[in-house]
């Protein structure tokens, strides 16, 4: 016969509540932990891997030769410094959007086919996502370096932060709406102040990743576009200026952070 | 039962018998089919009783390292260890998933009764682990809290 | 049909600690497809562990098991250049095998 079962709530010391608060968050972080340890993402990244040397397009190559910023085909440490500018394409990239550059330029592939499914399910990831997976890992404990001495990336930067904060949509959110304040949260979720180092780093260094909430694993670009949606603003385009200037803004915020290899999330 | 179905099940009987005899199949290699029935039962009472496991007495020497809470109820990791001597086998149920009967681990010669496993939880509830050893069952517990969160992105 | 599992095994002393991940939707027959059908029951039931040919670990499971399933398993009496094998069968009947030979 348990008494505590009759206390009502409110009945509760402000100090119960807040140690509650604290064991809740440890016993999250625990849960965190133990998931990271038994993820499939390794599987992912082997049929990446796949993707990666398969010829493809109207060329008939594979991206082996795809330059990422490191050189073409060079894939160690590649995910890390991006998004960064390249001179060929005139642009600031993150990883899908140099990997679309690379199957358009290089296989030859339309636009159109590379981008019919950049989103995957559970039963099937897209080829984005494999590839995401794949090239993320090679990153793993390589500090996250996106380029900031660019012109260009300097931009990047400062759209990405202006879009942060700015309200706009049918509910004139802003990302910082969810992610402006410190201690939010959403249900059991905390909501971090991604424009702040600290909360940004552990972020960025784990993305991509694959969600057990519904087995499907996400890129940064599905994460931006999804929270638009939450936000119930237009869809954004895949690999668009403004997808890779928020990509940029995190990113470079986080920066220093030790990848950690593609996540395990909720 | 229809003539012509006993019929090719004493072939096939008579088949596994001729093999066990003539020492082509030892015994160990027939191994038991999927437990339809206990993996079938609504209740833990039922999965319980099914396994003949409804009397297990509580042992401290298994141990399930388990979050409290879990961010998602689709994967939930469970590590269990039995530091019974001799534990042939490890069971894990979950009270109050609709078929609380999850898994059951066999440890042969050369295996150690430690697993870890990724269940589903379909809302917070004891994750009751059973170890058989000595030829009887014994039981541990391990609450897990499942909690939603994020804006369903 | 099915992806190939990807075993890691590490040897400490004689025992050798082995992480399976294994590509599977372990389907409860509970979820819906989008047009509001049931997604018929679909998962792995047996799995087999076996050390040199020689089964050490037998295991019954069932759709309560995650998806894309990941296990923990130790085996002992194990030695560098042990042939690991580990296969499952699932209720379709489908089957599916690795083997690693342990460094």
């Amino acid at each position: 016969m348990s008494f505590a079962r009759w206390i009502p709530a409110g009945l509760l010391a402000g100090a119960c509540l807040a140690a509650t608060a604290q064991d809740a968050r440890k016993e999250i972080e625990k849960y965190q932990q133990m998931i990271a340890d038994s993820s499939p993402v390794e599987l992912f990244e082997l049929e990446g891997e796949a993707l990666w040397k398969k010829r493809q397009g109207a060329k008939n190559v594979s991206l082996e030769g795809c330059d990422l910023g490191l050189g073409a085909g060079a894939l160690k440490g590649a995910y890390a410094q991006l998004p960064r500018y390249f001179s060929d394409a005139d642009r600031v990239m993150d990883l899908e959007t140099r990997l679309l550059h690379c199957m358009t330029t290089l296989q030859g592939r339309s636009r159109e086919e590379a981008t019919k499914r950049v989103f995957g399910n559970e039963d099937r990831l897209s080829e984005m996502e494999y590839l995401s997976a794949y090239i993320a890992a090679q990153s793993r404990g390589v500090p996250m370096a996106p380029g900031t001495s660019h012109p260009r990336e300097k931009a990047a930067f400062e759209l990405g932060r202006k879009t942060y904060f700015y309200r706009g949509g049918a509910w004139d959110f802003s990302c910082a709406s969810c992610h402006g304040e410190a201690g939010k949260r959403i249900r059991m979720q905390e909501l971090p102040q991604l424009f702040k180092p600290e909360y940004a780093r552990p972020v960025v260094a784990t993305w991509p990743a694959y969600r057990v909430s519904n087995s499907q694993f996400k890129t940064m670009q599905w994460r931006i576009n999804n929270c638009f949606q939450q936000m119930r603003y237009p869809e954004p385009g895949y690999a668009s200026d403004i997808t890779v200037a928020l990509a940029m803004f995190l990113t470079a915020t986080g920066a220093g952070e030790p990848y950690r290899g593609p996540g395990t999330k909720r | 039962m229809q003539i012509g179905r006993r019929k090719n099940l004493k072939r096939a009987g008579a088949t596994v018998a001729a093999a066990l005899a003539a020492g082509l199949v030892r015994p160990r290699d027939v191994r038991a089919a999927w437990n339809k029935d206990a993996f079938g039962q609504k209740t833990l009472a039922d999965a319980l009783k099914s396994l003949n496991a409804a009397t297990a007495a509580d042992s401290k020497d298994i141990l399930i390292d388990a979050p409290q809470i879990a961010e998602n109820g689709a994967v939930v990791p469970v590590e269990i260890t039995s530091n019974l001597p001799a534990t042939k086998s490890i069971v894990v149920l979950i009270e109050k998933n609709p078929f609380p009967l999850a898994a059951k681990f066999d440890f042969l010669e050369g295996a150690v009764p430690f697993v870890k496993v990724n269940v589903k939880v379909g809302e917070s509830s004891n994750v009751r682990v059973l170890a058989e050893a000595g030829g009887k069952y014994y039981v541990a517990l391990k609450e897990v809290k499942v909690t939603i969160g994020g804006c369903g992105g | 049909m099915a992806d190939p599992m990807k075993i890691r095994a590490g040897l400490k002393g004689d025992v050798a600690d082995v992480r399976v991940l294994m590509n599977h939707p372990m389907e409860t027959g509970q979820r819906k497809d989008s047009s509001g059908n049931l997604i018929p029951v679909h998962f792995i039931q047996e799995i087999t562990v076996k050390l040199n040919g020689k089964s050490v670990i037998e295991a019954q499971v069932s759709q309560a098991v995650s998806r894309n399933p990941v296990f923990s398993f130790r085996v002992k009496g194990a030695k560098a250049g042990d042939r690991l094998e580990i296969s499952w069968l699932d209720n379709k009947g489908d089957r599916n095998s690795t083997e690693t030979a342990l460094a």
